[in-house]
């Protein structure tokens, strides 16, 4: 990663925290405030990176993916729907049924990708398109399944939305514990106590946006120096090179979609099953698409596409820090206390970058080509 | 070489046309197969479904009526879709240049008179509603149209992300400054639109109105434009082959803005009928899903403004008719959405069709995936 | 002596593809330790043979057998493993990857490791780099294992492609149209190298269209045309003149009949021109020459020298760093295409495909790709079809393109036809100079000879011509002056009729001309 797309994301990050500081800055503590904007940041990240993460896959073996939105909104309701299914109709509890909710995401955005590479793969249709499709169908299949399951009487579920087991739990992993121990040992002032909590609430996620990182890692192993990853790579750079060294072109871009799939299916698992119990059709808003440019981002590189992430990221949580300090905020201050225009800033903010004025990214030279023998 | 008979080339002419139809026509029909079998899944008789689906888009004169209603937006929505196509872009952001043309249209129509101080005719009031309409989506297309010329900035996500920003903006605005104010409301609505900004129904007592007609005319300007002037086939071929386009002397980066400035102003007009001639002010989530529907419309259609304009009347005809559909069957209105998806995926993938029913391929693909210009 | 045992054979193989039969009953074999050279013009079948032989495509009937043992042809892998290896016309390297990178590709680990583990296994970087220095030490090559392959010059690149080979064990060496690419000199040391494998006791087949080249590296010739076998020779017992017969199958008149040339005033003025290409490397560096009506300029040189920026610079598709271009008095200088074709440019460009036609338009359209604008082909914004088509009808008289109508979409053409629209449309206005950019690459025989009558023909109606050839044939025969051009510089320009083929073989390398 270049200085200029380092300063970028630097800049960026400095101006939104910076923003929610000044603001609750009477109300707490700054430290804090830091804290638990970076907590927050990296919870709402999740769907961003594990789609970036996605997009990596896919279009790093040449396989131009825009359906992740539409793999990520099937997962959720499909998760969703088997960890109620297996907390109302088979009576399992609710870590039972978050669990094979997570598993039922998982697959779904597998096999929804699996009908992505069939279209793009064997039937050569064009990749934008195909994706669309799948966006299309997604909306049309979560919609209707949504509509007949809970709103019609006759269904099994007698048009009600039942309760839902939950949501997966936050992980709890004791560094605020140690950090204070440590401060004990020089006095244990209270700024060194605070701090300590701060960092300690960064450390407080949930099992998937735990996940998100560890795969972020894993995926650059994989990618960089694994024998999967340089064949992935070699496919989607120059399908036919490889192919004349004796790889299988087809069968490693159908995998590296699944996988793609895959992710993205985890992904979506976040919004049912560990962002809000309940599922609004629609409810992924856009994140799949704002993964693709987290990915464009970051040049295709698993590490790139989380720091992207985490900026977008960032802005959300600017959003719901925002809320939480809204007396705070002076009335001159007004507009950023309208949800609306803050709420923009996503969007905008992938336009920017789109633009490419924060620095010129190199997709893989085969992305998006089908590969005919 | 020969010149050919007439006799010849109508032959030719019907072969070619046959040919550009048949798999789109087999895609539906695959497509409702499938839905049929999706309705008999959950319990429901197929029949029953698809002759009360018939009944009310094609059975009685109102039916007819109505499905021309649904089909005026969705005209226009394809066609915006299509002309980008055929200019070699993807413009998903229809939804969003819908958006706003039809704020803007129900701005200038129920606030002009206010702002004047005095009542205008209709000949005035209405054309300004229209060309309000036509320019907000203008410039919402152009956008993402210079951004891509000028900076290689991909459309897709682009188009998607300003339809976000434009229907945040919508929300905003709805919600707020162009909120009905009226006491009985407590929706996010505008306040109805002057009688004079009003597209009139061509018969009493049916909703069929002059937009319906505007549309055709529309439709076929368009094709006029794409194939018999300078300026469409600067649009064609920047669409097929950029570089031999920058040859030939065409500033592609001035028509790929152009193009989807066009594409912008056509949904805009989506929009604007929506306000002018159904609803008669903008309410949120009317316009929500035209952008989808007006993609599988321009596929359906094979991008071309005939097509499009068949495709749109079949896609009216089954929203319009699904709602006697579920009154008559009670299977869920959403059914449509899947036979719909399945449809462009039918459309997209054509060559499943061609497998299925071995017919041999021609003609040419829509290509747009040439990577993200990194 | 005794005759050296049978390491290859291929009886009967046929493959057709849509339209065209590409191998018919071809029977074709392979000694040890020979060069067997493959001759034939573009189009003959030769790559398609050695796509069989190498296991990317099944052929419909025939087999082959590698040491008597008969291979399946199912997929590279089983080629590779029975000892062959390739190294294809246009590389198969990947730019991005180091040069250790590109030859793991494909044979990463030790293939005793269990197969669900081997996917997940870490790559050995180090190892396998110790080899490739051990195997390019051996060979003389040169090659430094850490570099990106993208960074090498391309005759480095074709080494690193051998080295793959070696990497894999080859016995059967397979080399298509290794030559395209290298100046002479470069050629002369790939022949060397070539020598020094077979003395090793690899066996190498060497696919070429040149004529010489297959006499001076060959033990044996074996000629195709049109998909089949149609004669054996050695170099001992033929000529460049029977060879060419065989090739083309008539006589071929080897050499452009042409008369001398009487230059007038300049028509292009080329002054100290520099031109970045995509990767915003300055590949123009410098560029200065002139060309006059009514003589052939030649612009020689191996591919990747800066000639294709220079024409795009020429013709106003490339920006222009600095530097002055003038046509016919008129300062052209970064100006569009449109420009330049309205001052009287004609523009054959390299890339028929690409920028010359819009393969999914009919002929007509194509035909007026320029000149749509213009009068009588649209009247204030509208097309006038009627002018379209009779202007269709009449250049394909004219040009001799092969097609049952003007409404036929391009694309469906043939190469040969395909350049004949373009030079149709090009020359079909007023013209005053010509940029002839690889005009006859990919062409059959027939195509070439009409090109060239076409250029001369230019020449001798007062048009000043351009050409950018890697072909050094073409450049000697067609052009009046001959301009050299090396890594993005003007190394000489001299008289055509005062200079040897070796004598530009070695500019072309970079040597300098007071040296030779």
């Amino acid at each position: 990663m270049d200085w200029r797309r380092f300063g970028f994301i630097g800049l960026i990050i400095a101006i939104l925290f910076g923003t929610v500081v000044i603001v609750g800055m009477s109300q707490e503590a700054p430290i804090l405030i830091i804290g638990s904007m970076m907590a927050t940041t990296i919870a709402v990240a999740t769907p961003l990176t594990l789609g970036a993460l996605s997009g990596v896959f896919c279009e790093r073996s040449g396989v131009t993916n825009i359906g992740i939105e539409g793999m990520m909104l099937s997962a959720a309701f499909f998760g969703w729907l088997a960890s109620i299914y297996m907390s109302t109709i088979f009576g399992f509890s609710m870590g039972a049924s978050l669990f094979v909710g997570v598993i039922a995401a998982i697959l779904s955005g597998g096999l929804f990708a699996l009908l992505h590479a069939v279209l793009s793969i064997t039937y050569k249709v064009d990749q934008i398109i195909g994706g669309t499709v799948i966006n299309i169908l997604a909306v049309g299949v979560t919609g209707f399944l949504n509509r007949q399951l809970f709103f019609d009487k006759s269904s099994i579920f007698q048009g009600q939305v039942p309760h839902a087991p939950g949501v997966l739990p936050v992980i709890h992993l004791p560094v605020k514990e140690i950090l204070e121990g440590f401060c004990g040992l020089f006095g244990s002032t209270p700024g060194c106590i605070v701090t300590a909590d701060a960092i300690g609430k960064i450390f407080d996620q949930k099992p998937i946006a735990i996940a998100a990182i560890l795969l972020v890692a894993f995926s650059h192993y994989v990618l960089f120096n694994t024998r999967w990853g340089l064949r992935t790579r070699a496919v989607g750079e120059h399908p036919r090179a490889a192919d004349t060294v004796g790889i299988n072109v087809i069968w490693m871009r159908y995998a590296n979609v699944v996988i793609g799939g895959m992710l993205a299916g985890l992904a979506g698992a976040y919004f049912t099953l560990e962002s809000v119990p309940s599922f609004e059709p629609l409810m992924t808003n856009g994140r799949g698409f704002i993964s693709l440019a987290a990915m464009i981002f970051g040049n295709w590189t698993p590490f790139g596409a989380w720091a992207a992430s985490l900026v977008f990221g960032a802005s959300q949580a600017l959003q719901i820090n925002l809320q939480f300090f809204r007396t705070q905020i002076p009335p001159e201050w007004s507009f950023f206390q309208n949800s609306y225009a803050v709420g923009q800033i996503p969007y905008i903010l992938t336009m920017l970058i789109l633009t490419g004025i924060i620095g010129k990214t190199t997709p893989p030279a085969a992305d998006g080509q089908p590969y005919e023998k | 070489m020969q010149k050919k008979d007439i006799g010849t080339m109508l032959k030719e002419a019907l072969r070619s046309a046959v040919d550009a139809m048949l798999v789109p026509f087999l895609a539906v029909f695959t497509a409702i197969v499938i839905g049929g079998v999706v309705i008999a899944a959950v319990g429901g008789n197929p029949f029953a479904a698809y002759s009360g689906l018939f009944e009310g888009s094609f059975g009685s004169v109102k039916a007819l009526s109505e499905t021309a209603v649904w089909a005026s937006p969705y005209i226009f929505a394809g066609l915006a879709v299509a002309v980008a196509f055929k200019g070699g872009l993807f413009n998903i952001g229809a939804e969003g240049q819908l958006a706003l043309g039809a704020v803007a249209s129900a701005w200038m129509g129920y606030a002009l008179p206010g702002i004047l101080g005095y009542a205008l005719p209709i000949y005035i009031h209405l054309p300004l509603a229209v060309l309000a309409g036509m320019l907000f989506g203008m410039i919402w297309g152009a956008i993402p149209g210079a951004l891509k010329a000028y900076t290689g900035a991909h459309e897709v996500i682009n188009t998607i992300m300003m339809n976000y920003i434009a229907l945040n903006l919508v929300s905003f605005l709805l919600n707020g400054p162009m909120k009905d104010k009226s006491p009985s409301n407590v929706i996010a609505r505008t306040p109805a639109i002057a009688e004079s900004a009003r597209i009139p129904v061509i018969f009493d007592g049916l909703r069929v109105h002059w937009g319906f007609i505007l549309a055709l005319v529309v439709a076929f300007l368009i094709w006029w434009l794409l194939w018999k002037t300078t300026l469409g086939f600067q649009i064609r071929t920047v669409g097929l082959n950029p570089d031999a386009a920058k040859y030939a002397g065409i500033n592609y980066k001035l028509i790929m803005t152009l193009t989807m400035a066009l594409s912008g102003m056509l949904a805009g007009l989506a929009g604007t009928i929506e306000v002018t001639a159904l609803n008669y002010r903008h309410e949120l989530g009317f316009s929500s899903g035209y952008g989808f529907d007006a993609i599988a419309i321009a596929l359906l259609g094979k991008t071309h403004p005939l097509g499009v304009v068949l495709a749109a009347i079949l896609f009216a005809a089954m929203r319009n008719g699904a709602t006697r559909m579920q009154f008559l069957t009670q299977i869920p209105v959403d059914i449509i959405s899947v036979i719909q998806a399945l449809i462009l995926l039918f459309v997209a993938a054509d060559a499943i069709v061609r497998y299925i029913y071995r017919i041999r391929q021609g003609g040419d693909k829509v290509v747009l995936t040439r990577g993200w210009g990194g | 002596m005794p005759e050296k045992k049978i390491v290859l054979e291929a009886k009967g193989i046929t493959k057709q593809f849509p339209g065209v039969l590409a191998n018919d009953r071809v029977d074709f074999d392979l000694r040890e330790g020979e060069v067997h050279a493959l001759l034939g013009e573009n189009g003959a079948g030769k790559s398609t043979l050695m796509n069989i032989l190498y296991g990317l495509y099944k052929p419909d009937s025939g087999e082959i057998k590698v040491n008597g043992q008969p291979l399946l042809m199912s997929s590279p892998k089983e080629a590779i493993n029975s000892g062959i290896g390739m190294v294809h016309q246009h590389f198969m390297l990947i730019p991005v990857f180091s040069v250790t990178e590109n030859i793991m590709l494909g044979s990463e680990t030790d293939h005793r490791v269990n197969k669900t583990q081997a996917a997940l296994a870490r790559l050995d970087r180090k190892e396998v780099s110790q080899k490739v220095s051990a195997l390019s030490d051996q060979y003389g090559f040169e090659i430094d294992p850490n570099a990106l392959v993208g960074d090498l010059p391309v005759g480095v690149q074709q080494r690193v492609e051998i080295v793959k080979a070696l990497y894999r064990k080859a016995s059967i060496l397979i080399l298509d149209e290794p030559t395209a690419v290298l100046t002479p000199q470069e050629a002369e040391d790939l022949f060397r190298i070539v020598r020094g494998l077979t003395k090793r006791g690899v066996s190498v087949i060497f696919i070429t269209h040149k004529l010489k080249e297959v006499l001076a590296i060959a033990d044996r010739i074996t000629v195709m045309r049109a998909g089949k076998v149609v004669g054996t020779a050695e170099p001992s017992n033929t000529t460049e003149q029977q060879l060419a017969t065989l090739m083309v199958g008539r006589e071929v008149i080897l050499t452009v009949d042409k008369e001398k040339a009487a230059p007038k005033e300049d028509v292009l003025l080329v002054e100290n021109l520099h031109v970045r290409d995509q990767r915003d490397l300055e590949t123009v560096r410098g560029v200065s020459f002139h060309v006059r009506a009514g003589e052939v300029l030649g612009v020689a040189g191996v591919q990747g020298n800066g000639q294709t920026e220079l024409a795009e610079a020429l013709t106003g598709l490339r920006a222009v760093v600095s530097g002055k271009i003038t046509l016919e008095g008129n300062d052209l200088t970064g100006k569009t295409p449109r420009k330049f074709t309205e001052t009287g440019l004609a523009h054959i460009p390299e890339d028929r495909q690409k920028h010359g036609l819009v393969l999914s338009y009919t002929i007509a359209d194509n035909l007026i790709l320029c000149d749509y604008h213009k009068f009588p082909f649209s009247k204030r914004g509208v097309l006038q079809q009627g002018a379209i088509d009779t202007n269709a009808r009449t250049l394909i008289k004219e040009y001799d393109v092969r097609t049952p109508s003007p409404y036929v979409a391009a694309g469906k053409l043939s190469g040969g036809n395909q350049q004949k629209v373009i030079v149709a449309r090009e020359l079909s206005r007023p013209v005053k100079l010509v940029i002839a950019n690889q005009p006859t690459r990919g062409l059959d025989v027939g195509s070439i000879e009409y090109i060239h009558k076409e250029i001369i023909s230019m020449r001798d109606s007062g048009v000043a011509v351009l050409l950018v050839s890697a072909e050094l044939d073409e450049i000697m025969a067609l052009s009046d002056r001959i301009a050299v051009m090396y890594r993005g510089e003007i190394v000489t320009t001299v008289d055509s009729g005062s200079v040897t083929r070796e004598q530009l073989g070695l500019w072309m390398a970079g040597v300098s001309p007071e040296k030779v």
